[in-house]
C-alpha cells in the first residue's frame, strides 16, 4: 500500500501541490485527472523520489520512502513515461533488462537469472516475439508495454505511470490499459495520470482529481465524475450522456 | 544479434588488433626481417649471436615499439573516452575534445613551448592544462541554472573557446623560426619522437582511467535512456555520471598530452563500432577500445610510411574520419 499524506511542494515560491493525501491498495488502479500544470507529474515526481524538499510523507507499506536507498525505493515502486525515443536505441531484451538494475545487488551486470527475469517480463505482456528487435524500430503502442515490461522487471509492485496512452493510437491505448487491467488482477497498484476522463471512467477503480495543487474531489468513478467536475477541472461546459447501464460516460461539449 | 555473436565479434577485433601490430613491427624505412626480429626478442632472454645490427635493435626499440604503442593506447584512450561522453550526454555527437580537454591541452603545450621548456614538460603542461581546464568547466557547469548537462557542455564551449584564444595569442607572439612552426606541429597531431617514458606515462593513467569505465560499462546503458528514470531504476546517476567523467576526462588529457591534438578518432571509432555491435556499453566499449587501438595504429602506419616526408596524424584522421563518418550516418546498419 502505498500512502502520500499531506504532500506539499514548491518549486522556489511557487507553491505546485498543497497538502495532497490519498492512498493506493494492491489490486487498484488510480487515475488521477487535472489541467496541463495542475501538478500531476510533480506529484509523481515526489513519490517515486526524485523530487525531494517536500512536505508532508509518501510512505510505502508503512515505510517512508525517504528512509529507503534509491535501490529499496526501486524494489517497491517504478516508473513508466511516456514511450519516448532515447539518443542511442537498445534491442527490447537489453532495454527490459535495464529494469532488473535493482536486482543485481553489488554485481556489475545482468547474468542469466536476470535474463530469464525480463524475458518472463516480456511474456507476461505477450511481446516475447519482439525481444530481438531494436526498441527504435517498433510501434509507439510496443514501445509502451516494453517500457511496462521494464517495470515488471524491476519488481516492483506499484507502478507509476505519467500519460501512459496520451500518444498512442486509439487501438494502442485499449491494448495497453488492457494489459494494465491484467496486471491489476495480479494485484499489482497501478497510479495513472490522464487526460482523458471518459477513459478514466472504464478503467480507474478511484479517480483523484487534482485543480491549482489540491486534491479537489476523489473517489469512485461513479461517484466523482460528472458535468459539473469536467467544468471545474477543464473550464468548459459540457454534457453527460451515460450509456449501457452506466457502464460508459461520455461528454459532449455544450454549443 | 545474440550476445555470443558479439562476443565472437569482440575476439575478432582483438586477434585484429594482434595482427596489426605484428605487421606494424616490419613497416619503416629501416627493414626489419621477421628473423631479424625474432632474434633480436629471443636475444633479450637468452644468449645468442647476433646476426643484425645494432641499428636495427636501437630503431626498433626505441622508435618503432614505442610509437606502435602510442598509436594503440591514444587510439583506444580517445574511443574509449568518445563513447562514454556519447552515453552520459546522451548525445551521439558527443567526443572527447566535447568539453575542452584538447583545447587546454593545447594552451598548456604551447605555453611550455614558448617557455622554452623540454619535451617532458611539453607533456605534462599539456596534461595538467587539460585537467584544469575540465575542473574549470566543472566548476562553471555546476553553477549553471536548469539542466546540468547542457551547462556543462556550455562551458565546455565557452571554456574552449577562451583556451582557443590564448593559444591563438601565443602562436601570434611566438618565435616565427622555431617555437611558431613546433607550436603548429603539436596542433596537428602526431606522433613523431614519442619515446618510451612518454607511453608509460600515457599507459599508466589511461589503464587507471578504463578499468572503472569497464566495471561500470552496463550501467552507462542506464543512463543514456535519462536522468530521472535511470534514478527510479536505483542508479546512482550523481555517482556513476561522475566516475565516468573523471575517468573519461583522464584518460583524454593522458592521450591529447603525448599526441596533441589527433581528432575524429573519438567521434568515428564508437559509430562504427555501433554499428556493428550495438549501442549496449557491455559490448560497444571493448569493441571500441580495440577498434580504438587498430584504427590509429593503421592511420600511424600511412602517416609514417606513404611519403617521405611524414604526414601529420591529426591531418590524417580528419580527411579519413570525415568522409566515413559521413559514410556511417547516411548507411544504415545495426542500431540495436
Amino acid at each position: 500500500m502505498i500512502e502520500v499524506r499531506e504532500l506539499s511542494f514548491s518549486y522556489g515560491r511557487h507553491e505546485v501541490l498543497k497538502g495532497i493525501s490519498f492512498t493506493a491498495e494492491p489490486g487498484e488502479m488510480l487515475c488521477v485527472l487535472g489541467h496541463n500544470g495542475a501538478g500531476k507529474s510533480t506529484l509523481f515526481k515526489c513519490m517515486l523520489g526524485i523530487l525531494r524538499g517536500y512536505s508532508g510523507s509518501v510512505s510505502i507499506d508503512g515505510k517512508n520512502i525517504s528512509d529507503m536507498s534509491a535501490v529499496e525505493r526501486a524494489h517497491c515502486v517504478a516508473y513508466i513515461p511516456q514511450a519516448a525515443n532515447p539518443a542511442f536505441s537498445y534491442s527490447v531484451a537489453d532495454m527490459v533488462l535495464m529494469g532488473t538494475m535493482p536486482q543485481l545487488s553489488g554485481r556489475l551486470s545482468p547474468g542469466n537469472a536476470e535474463k530469464e527475469i525480463a524475458m518472463d517480463a516480456l511474456a507476461r505482456l505477450g511481446i516475447e516475439d519482439l525481444a530481438m528487435r531494436s526498441y527504435s524500430q517498433i510501434s509507439g503502442g510496443e514501445q509502451q508495454l516494453v517500457i511496462i515490461a521494464r517495470a515488471i522487471a524491476q519488481g516492483a509492485r506499484i507502478l507509476i505511470m505519467d500519460e501512459p496512452t496520451s500518444s498512442l493510437d486509439y487501438g494502442n491505448q485499449m491494448r495497453v490499459q488492457k494489459q494494465l487491467t491484467k496486471l491489476i488482477e495480479d494485484g499489482y497498484t497501478i497510479i495513472q495520470s490522464s487526460h482523458n476522463p471518459e477513459q478514466a471512467y472504464i478503467f480507474a477503480d478511484r479517480i483523484i482529481c487534482i485543480r491549482d495543487g489540491r486534491i479537489y474531489r476523489q473517489g469512485r468513478p461513479e461517484e466523482v465524475l460528472d458535468e459539473q467536475l469536467i467544468r471545474d477541472l477543464y473550464n468548459i461546459d459540457v454534457e453527460m450522456i451515460s450509456s449501457g447501464d452506466d457502464k460508459a460516460r461520455f461528454f459532449i461539449l455544450k454549443q | 544479434m545474440a550476445d555470443s555473436r558479439k562476443r565472437l565479434i569482440i575476439c575478432g577485433m582483438a586477434v585484429l588488433l594482434a595482427a596489426g601490430i605484428v605487421v606494424s613491427v616490419f613497416l619503416g624505412k629501416f627493414s626489419i626481417t621477421p628473423r631479424e626480429l625474432w632474434g633480436i626478442i629471443i636475444s633479450q632472454f637468452a644468449d645468442i649471436d647476433v646476426f643484425w645490427t645494432s641499428q636495427q635493435e636501437h630503431i626498433l626499440w626505441t622508435v618503432r615499439m614505442p610509437r606502435i604503442l602510442a598509436a594503440c593506447i591514444v587510439g583506444t584512450a580517445l574511443s574509449c573516452a568518445g563513447c562514454v561522453y556519447q552515453g552520459v550526454f546522451e548525445n551521439p555527437m558527443a567526443a572527447p575534445d566535447f568539453l575542452g580537454a584538447s583545447s587546454g591541452a593545447a594552451l598548456g603545450a604551447a605555453l611550455a613551448i614558448i617557455l622554452g621548456m623540454g619535451d617532458r614538460m611539453i607533456t605534462a603542461m599539456a596534461f595538467f592544462m587539460s585537467l584544469l581546464t575540465i575542473c574549470l568547466v566543472y566548476m562553471i557547469g555546476n553553477r549553471t541554472r536548469g539542466n546540468k548537462t547542457v551547462g556543462l557542455v556550455l562551458a565546455g564551449l565557452m571554456v574552449s573557446a577562451l583556451a582557443q584564444a590564448g593559444t591563438s595569442f601565443i602562436k601570434l607572439v611566438a618565435d616565427q623560426t622555431n617555437e611558431l612552426p613546433e607550436i603548429t606541429y603539436w596542433l596537428m597531431g602526431s606522433l613523431t619522437g614519442i619515446t618510451g617514458e612518454d607511453v608509460l606515462f600515457a599507459f599508466i593513467i589511461i589503464l587507471i582511467g578504463t578499468i572503472p569505465l569497464m566495471l561500470l560499462r552496463w550501467k552507462l546503458n542506464i543512463l543514456t535512456i535519462g536522468e530521472q528514470e535511470a534514478s527510479t531504476m536505483g542508479v546512482r546517476v550523481d555517482a556513476v555520471r561522475a566516475v565516468s567523467l573523471v575517468c573519461a576526462t583522464l584518460i583524454t588529457a593522458a592521450a591529447v598530452s603525448i599526441s596533441g591534438m589527433i581528432g575524429w578518432v573519438g567521434l568515428v571509432v564508437p559509430h562504427f563500432c555501433r554499428k556493428i555491435i550495438g549501442n549496449n556499453f557491455k559490448y560497444l566499449l571493448p569493441a571500441s577500445i580495440l577498434t580504438g587501438a587498430f584504427f590509429l595504429l593503421m592511420v600511424d602506419n600511412v602517416s609514417r610510411n606513404l611519403f617521405e616526408v611524414e604526414i601529420p596524424i591529426g591531418i590524417l584522421t580528419a580527411l579519413i574520419g570525415a568522409p566515413f563518418f559521413i559514410y556511417l550516418i547516411t548507411k544504415g546498419g545495426e542500431t540495436a
